[in-house]
């Protein structure tokens, strides 16, 4: 469909605009198949999964780490309840904040990276050293001590706390990014032609960038993923209920770590988590293509 | 015997919209020490076939048919049969390349005598003071001071003077044929002469014969003795160099004869060819050339044209209204630009 | 677009539209400070077709980014319809960049890769508001794709660059231009880098927007046969080491140089013509060294190269670009003398 019969100001590259047609595009390399399959499958078992499955919540001592069978296909954890039904709980609240932590750094980022390279000057002097402030505090340990102190409850604020120490790199690498797009004649045409500096910013530059900042948000997921079970595992963040952090946690503290009846209580979450985490890796190889208008729109 | 004879090379790559048919059966010969210039443009085909010469093409270039024989010392060979230790001493002893862009052929990070006792190497001298003594006589018949060329880095070394450079460094091991892929391009007018009196005057002093491919027509003028113009991966014409210049016969060359302005004489009537280059996935039917062609007919969309003799000696062209065109060109004088 | 009228005359009533007041422009090097256009003068009527003609080096990009604003002139002034331009702030500042556009060499990088035709083409369109909506837009991109030639308009609406032909991208490079509606447009080498058997019809498509739309045009060249052509209703001025050295129109430049320079570069240029070329006569020159920029050379920066070289005159005084005929000058003290004791 041309972009024309669209009639939006931004348009969308053609194919991007229709999902079948972008996923056709990622599922072209099997990398990328495999990546949009691992990563539906996770996102349908963590947010469709619980709408189906309810959760067993009732202690069942006299099964208590069973080994997996027929009923309990992951076995039973210390109170007898079933695995398999923690883990498609488990993943909503992981995901959910690790997408929005990926997001508010990808979008910090991306709006100041972007203003300190286009302005200059001050405010990109300003912005580099408290980027670069941010970037030489041990990130592990400022977070733990914050989570500490602080003790964050609902998942906004988590993904808040993990943004915080997560837009620093990102932001150093949109600016060089910028820096050199800057020099590009189309964007001195565009300067010429006086388009404004969020026209030339956000619709001749960005887009550019955009497989870049794309690929970046979903490794910017996977960190947050690995912050939220370590912080989870350490015992700093009281979440509760079913999550794969805190059946890590409690398969720690309630030691799951010494029989070895408990082996499936311990390996299923941390299966969960890997997996989930070699999906995005995947998916993000996969998005390589379907930025590059070249590979993408053929003849 | 010719020094270099290629049959209907058909060389071919993968490309991401399907196969492309970069050279169709190109057949031609270059004798010992002859100047043979082939003239093309983007989508000719014209750098595919400089690199397939002597092997060099990327790793999804393939080439579909033909032979290039190459006459050696101890006799006819196929390069396309050599085994890697052949080819080793087929390049740069048998046939030498300079490539189009001299700024991007050289090592940034090693010196100019770095380089040039590297290729050396690579192809059996070992000798560091053999070597010296021919890369100083060299460089020296490029006009060239040895003594500051060799301690530079490329960096700091002007375009003529790494062309210069490429130039020296392709004769090292005496090669009987040089390929020089456009060797002029990017340079100013200026350095463009001296590297053309500069090949000129080499050529005389050491007799190899050269294969230069161009899109510049007046390169041909200058050196050639022979010029074949290639039009989506065919060779379309081919004659002695005054030949092609005063009396074309195929609407291509006509077309890019027409299309290049002069500084001396008249300027006449000057026009572009009409239409886009070919896309070379997908070529017109029939003559490639007939969507652009003011000569073509309806049986031009049905047959692609083989090269036939015209009325000058040693001269062919592909086109099957050879005749047509003759007429339209008429008698040139040298120096008359074509109405 | 609106067709203004044209001033064919090279030095009509009213001044020239665009200036250069000995302009200079000089760059920080690690390895030193470069003059990369020295004290150059030169005006440009309404309407103008010029070529400025040099080997690089010269200064021809830098003193065609200086008419287009992109670049500050650390000496001189730059004049638009008699005003200095860098004075200028804020709206007026942008309007003189809008009326002088600069058309780049390379057609794939001077189009945004991810961008179609229709998206590079319609955003000055509604960011100067002269499209109100989709369809207002169309029709006006249409009349540019028709004007520089690229028919039917319609298909190359929803195309990516890497779709185009280099020529075909140029093409899209001018109408964007165009649609600002400039009064001066500088292609630099904009004509360098495609086919030649294209290059003619941008030429003459560039020649046809100077006589439609009274656009002046200044194509910046090493090419001196490309400059030849375009100019010949108009002038080549001649560039080396920052100084423009002579200023002429087309036919008495190529048949009659007065410039040394301008003389050796007729000669050596090669031609499409085996006999003409291969018995041409070559201008000799001392010296087949350029000059580095970071040490030019004192008096004409010519001299050391220079075969009608005088010493104490050439190497002492700076030659300025005096007038030897009613439309030709020349930066050259010897060419002066005999030209002018002729007349």
């Amino acid at each position: 469909m041309s972009a024309l019969a669209r009639g939006r100001r931004w348009v969308i590259p053609a194919p991007l605009a229709s999902v079948a047609g972008l996923i056709g595009v990622i599922a072209r390399r099997p990398v990328g198949l495999l990546g949009l399959i691992g990563v539906g499958s996770f996102v349908g078992l963590a947010f469709i999964g619980p709408l189906f499955v309810p959760l067993h919540n009732t202690v069942d001592i006299a099964n208590v780490y069973r080994t997996p069978s027929f009923a309990n296909p992951l076995g039973t954890d210390f109170q007898g309840r079933d695995v398999l039904n923690q883990i498609v709980y488990g993943g909503r609240d992981i995901l959910s904040v690790a997408f929005l932590a990926a997001f508010f750094s990808t979008a910090v980022a991306v709006t100041f990276g972007s203003l300190a390279a286009t302005v200059g000057g001050k405010v990109d002097t300003i912005v580099l050293a408290v980027a670069d402030i941010v970037l030489t505090v041990p990130q592990l340990v400022v977070l733990i001590v914050v989570a500490a102190i602080f003790r964050p409850e609902g998942f906004f604020i988590l993904a808040l706390l993990l943004a915080s120490l997560q837009w620093a790199g990102l932001l150093r690498q949109i600016r060089a990014q910028i820096l050199s797009l800057k020099e590009r004649e189309y964007i001195e045409a565009a300067r010429s032609l006086d388009l404004g500096l969020f026209h030339i910013i956000f619709r001749e530059m960005l887009p550019n960038m955009a497989s870049y900042v794309a690929i970046h948000f979903i490794f910017a997921m996977t960190g947050a993923v690995y912050a939220q079970v370590g912080l989870i595992v350490l015992g700093l963040v009281p979440l509760s209920g079913a999550n794969w952090g805190v059946m890590l946690y409690l398969a720690q503290s309630q030691g799951a770590l010494y029989f070895s009846d408990s082996f499936w209580y311990i390996l299923s979450p941390i299966l969960a988590i890997s997996l989930f985490q070699l999906s995005l890796v995947a998916l993000a190889t996969g998005l390589e293509d379907v930025f590059n208008p070249r590979l993408r729109a053929g003849s | 015997m010719s020094l270099l004879s290629v049959r209907d090379l058909s060389i071919a790559y993968r490309s991401g919209r399907g196969p492309v048919q970069a050279v169709r059966g190109v057949s031609f010969d270059v004798e010992p020490g002859e100047t043979v210039a082939i003239i093309g443009e983007s989508g000719s085909g014209k750098t595919t076939l400089a690199v397939g010469l002597i092997r060099l093409s990327g790793r999804n270039a393939e080439v579909t048919r033909g032979t290039i024989v190459f006459a050696r010392s101890d006799g006819p060979r196929d390069v396309l049969e050599m085994d890697a230790e052949e080819l080793r001493r087929f390049r740069w002893g048998d046939a030498a390349m300079v490539f189009q862009s001299a700024l991007n052929s050289f090592n940034p990070v090693i010196d100019v005598w770095s380089q040039f006792l590297d290729t050396a190497r690579a192809h059996g001298l070992n000798d560091p003071k053999a070597v010296l003594k021919r890369s100083s006589e060299l460089l020296e018949l490029v006009h060239l001071d040895p003594e500051r060329v060799l301690r530079a880095y490329p960096h700091e070394l002007s375009g003529g003077m790494k062309q210069r450079v490429l130039i020296a460094l392709s004769l090292l091991l005496g090669p009987r044929l040089l390929i020089l892929d456009e060797p002029t391009t990017a340079l100013d007018i200026l350095t463009q002469r001296a590297i053309i009196d500069l090949l000129r005057d080499l050529r005389q002093k050491l007799g190899f014969a050269m294969l230069f491919i161009s899109h510049d027509l007046s390169l041909a003028a200058e050196l050639a003795d022979r010029v074949l113009t290639m039009y989506a991966g065919r060779v379309v014409e081919e004659a002695r160099v005054e030949d092609l210049f005063y009396r074309p016969r195929h609407p291509y060359s006509v077309g890019l004869l027409k299309a290049v302005p002069r500084v001396s004489g008249e300027l006449g009537r000057l026009a572009s060819i009409a239409g886009t280059p070919p896309d070379l996935v997908q070529l017109p039917s029939g003559c490639a050339y007939h969507p652009r062609c003011p000569f073509a007919i309806d049986r031009c969309q049905q047959e692609d044209p083989a090269l036939v003799a015209v009325d000058t000696p040693g001269h062919t062209a592909a086109c099957i209204r050879w005749q047509a065109v003759a007429e339209a060109v008429g008698t040139r004088r040298p120096a008359e630009a074509l109405q | 677009m609106t067709v203004r009228e044209l001033s064919p005359e090279l030095r009509s009533t009213g001044g020239p539209l665009i200036e250069l007041d000995a302009v200079s422009r000089t760059f920080a090097t690690p390895a030193g400070r470069i003059t990369a256009v020295d004290r150059v003068s030169l005006a440009f009527a309404a309407g103008e077709a010029m070529c400025l003609v040099g080997e690089s080096g010269c200064g021809k990009t830098t003193t065609g980014r200086l008419l287009a604003g992109l670049l500050r002139p650390t000496g001189g002034r730059l004049r638009f319809e008699g005003q200095d331009v860098w004075e200028k702030r804020g709206k007026d500042l942008a309007a003189f960049r809008r009326a002088v556009q600069l058309v780049h060499q390379d057609p794939y990088a001077s189009l945004n890769p991810v961008r179609t035709v229709y998206d590079t083409l319609s955003a000055p369109l509604f960011r100067h508001r002269k499209a109100r909506g989709r369809e207002d837009a169309t029709t006006q991109i249409v009349e540019l794709l028709r004007r520089v030639g690229l028919t039917p308009p319609a298909d190359f609406l929803p195309k990516y660059p890497h779709q185009l032909s280099g020529g075909q991208r140029q093409r899209v490079s001018i109408a964007r231009a165009l649609s600002v509606d400039p009064r001066v447009i500088v292609a630099d080498e904009a004509v360098s880098m495609v086919d030649v058997s294209i290059r003619i019809t941008l030429l003459d498509l560039l020649l046809a927007l100077r006589d439609e739309l009274g656009v002046t045009i200044v194509l910046i060249t090493h090419d001196l046969a490309v400059a030849r052509y375009f100019a010949r209703r108009g002038r080549i001025g001649v560039m080396y080491l920052g100084r423009v050295v002579e200023l002429a129109p087309a036919e008495p430049l190529v048949s009659d140089p007065a410039h040394p320079y301008a003389a050796a570069l007729v000669g050596a240029i090669p031609e499409a013509d085996p006999t003409v070329t291969r018995s041409k006569e070559r201008v000799p020159l001392r010296s087949a060294e350029v000059p580095s920029l970071l040490e030019v050379p004192a008096g004409c920066s010519f001299h050391p190269r220079c075969p009608r070289f005088e010493p104490g005159l050439c190497d002492v005084r700076v030659p300025a670009l005096l007038p030897i005929s009613d439309d030709r000058e020349v930066a050259c003290h010897v060419a002066v003398r005999e030209r002018t004791k002729r007349v």
